[in-house]
């Protein structure tokens, strides 16, 4: 069957330690996803979403069943990182403390293949500076731990602006901001998206955030995706019994939280 | 970087202790070329005017001698320093990077060296070298012999940063293993390889006394350290006759050596660990 998926996973399972020990951080999960999707993936707390997300991008490998990107297996991850990019959880443990922002986005260029020369890559850090709202000259000179939680996010995405991947990878980008500067990445998700035509995998805990903005959610429990399906499908007919607490979870303005 | 000196003076601990080290380098490195003197005493005179702190069996005076051994003891300790701390650093980045199987046999290595009673290795290597045996000899042995402690506490280290997400994005960056150790992982265990350093040399030098006092440290022209002092006057028995000048003034510079390394190592772990700063 011919196959024009980015990524294709069959029966792909991820175990860590071994003996009594081995837990198992990705269980039986198959799935596609197109060229040019945003995929939602969501779950609580542990349920592999984040291993799964490892494993698209080539950090981890699957220990059985087939990952195909482009429907080839990841041999060499260089080439993988040269296409697949990510924006990771935590901004401020992403950057290396010792060297200054401007050098580390860089730095990033290292990974293509086709480097461009120096006066480019100086052009194209300050253009993708811009695109994250962030005047080149106000990060001159600054080292990670003196810009805040927000603009350490943006500088990840920024990195994302500068290399121009075909596939970027956002594992949780949004968990340790406030309320402003999520709306603020998701808009930047959204450009990258139109601007570039990429494709995301977002990956998240927050099924309100995954409704507005993807084109499909999968829902993980467990290591396993019990639920895959348009956002409208997902949220208003939900099948799995985890779904529905995901849904329930959802802030609500109107509910009482606290039962009296 | 400014920041973290001011601290460090504010720090008592660290101006005793860097004021103590800064004196003992330097007599340890100009101090024989400028107080030069003749062995042309009596057996074991008692400070004088002319011999400060007397003279030893030969008739030499006893504050070239001191001198001479303490630029020699600190030459062994740095040495071993050095030595113990490179090893130590490479085996416990590489260890604590890689994980896994590389982990595991690094890890055997590094305790099946500290099982082995380093002390005992030393004093058999040293009694099995009867001849020739050099300060230098002497400064690798205790290197080789200690460096499994270092290994230990940077490979913990290591293994916390492996983890970390600005490890993952360096990968993503395109990142070598190498690059990755030296620039991502070094950096944040700088500080802590330095005071790890610190005290390898002061083990290095008291090692270095504890064998030389038993009589298997270094022989030959030029290689009086502060314990071959010791050893020459115990042998002397320069105790049991009351020839306190050969003993004492060695034992108190190395005392005051590694007290001030001590000091130093101690001031500094109050500053690089944001928890203990004031």
């Amino acid at each position: 069957m011919p196959n024009d998926a980015i990524f294709s996973a069959k029966n792909i399972s991820k175990f860590f330690g071994y003996g009594k020990k081995r837990v198992c951080a990705v269980n039986d999960v198959s799935f596609d996803i197109a060229d040019g999707e945003i995929v939602s993936i969501v779950g609580g707390s542990g349920c592999g979403k984040s291993v799964l997300a490892k494993i698209m991008l080539g950090l981890y490998s699957a220990d059985q069943g087939d990952f195909l990107y482009k429907n080839k297996p990841i041999t060499n991850t260089r080439d993988h990182w040269n296409e697949v990019q990510s924006v990771f959880q935590d901004p401020f443990g992403c950057f290396n403390q010792f060297f200054s922002i401007r050098t580390q986005l860089k730095d990033a260029f290292g990974i293509l293949k086709n480097r461009p020369s120096s006066q480019e890559i100086d052009q194209r850090v300050d253009e993708a500076l811009l695109a994250v709202n962030v005047k080149p000259a106000d990060i001159e000179g600054k080292y990670p731990f003196e810009l805040s939680g927000g603009q350490m996010q943006r500088m990840l995405l920024a990195r994302i602006f500068a290399l121009k991947p075909k596939v970027l990878i956002a594992d949780e980008p949004t968990s340790m901001v406030d309320a402003c500067v999520r709306a603020n990445i998701l808009d930047y998700l959204m450009k990258l998206k139109a601007v570039l035509s990429m494709t995301i995998v977002f990956v998240t805990h927050d099924i309100g955030l995954a409704y507005y903005v993807s084109d499909r959610i999968f829902i993980m429990h467990e290591a396993q995706i019990v639920e895959a399906g348009k956002p409208e499908e997902v949220t208003q007919n939900p099948k799995s019994p985890h779904t529905i607490r995901l849904l329930e979870d959802i802030p609500d303005i109107n509910r009482e939280w606290i039962k009296k | 970087m400014f920041k973290l000196l001011k601290n460090l003076i504010k720090e008592p601990m660290f101006v005793i202790g860097s004021f103590l080290f800064l004196v003992t380098i330097f007599a340890g490195l100009f101090g024989p070329y400028i107080y030069t003197a003749v062995a042309d005493g009596m057996s074991y005179e008692s400070p004088s005017s002319q011999y400060w702190l007397g003279t030893d069996n030969l008739g030499q005076d006893y504050v070239a001698l001191v001198l001479r051994g303490l630029q020699n003891s600190l030459y062994v300790g740095f040495t071993a320093g050095i030595i113990a701390t490179t090893i130590g650093t490479l085996v416990g980045l590489f260890a604590g990077f890689k994980g896994g199987i590389v982990d595991d046999i690094l890890n055997m290595f590094t305790n099946l060296f500290i099982v082995i009673p380093s002390f005992v290795v030393l004093v058999l290597v040293s009694a099995s070298w009867p001849e020739g045996r050099s300060l230098t000899l002497i400064a690798v042995l205790i290197g080789v012999t200690t460096w499994p402690w270092t290994a230990r506490s940077v490979r913990a280290q290591a293994t916390s940063l492996r983890g970390r997400d600005h490890i993952a994005l360096a990968r993503i960056n395109g990142a070598s293993n190498l690059q990755i150790i030296f620039k991502h992982i070094l950096p944040y265990l700088a500080s802590y390889v330095f005071m790890v350093f610190i005290m390898q040399v002061a083990s290095g030098i008291l090692s270095e006394s504890a064998i030389s006092m038993i009589g298997l440290g270094p022989i030959g022209e030029g290689s009086t350290s502060l314990g071959v002092i010791l050893n020459t006057a115990k042998n002397n028995s320069a105790i049991t006759y009351g020839y306190w000048w050969g003993i004492f003034p060695a034992a108190i510079v190395i005392t005051i050596i590694v007290f001030a390394l001590y000091l130093l190592n101690n001031s500094m772990e109050g500053v690089f660990n944001p928890r203990l700063r004031k």
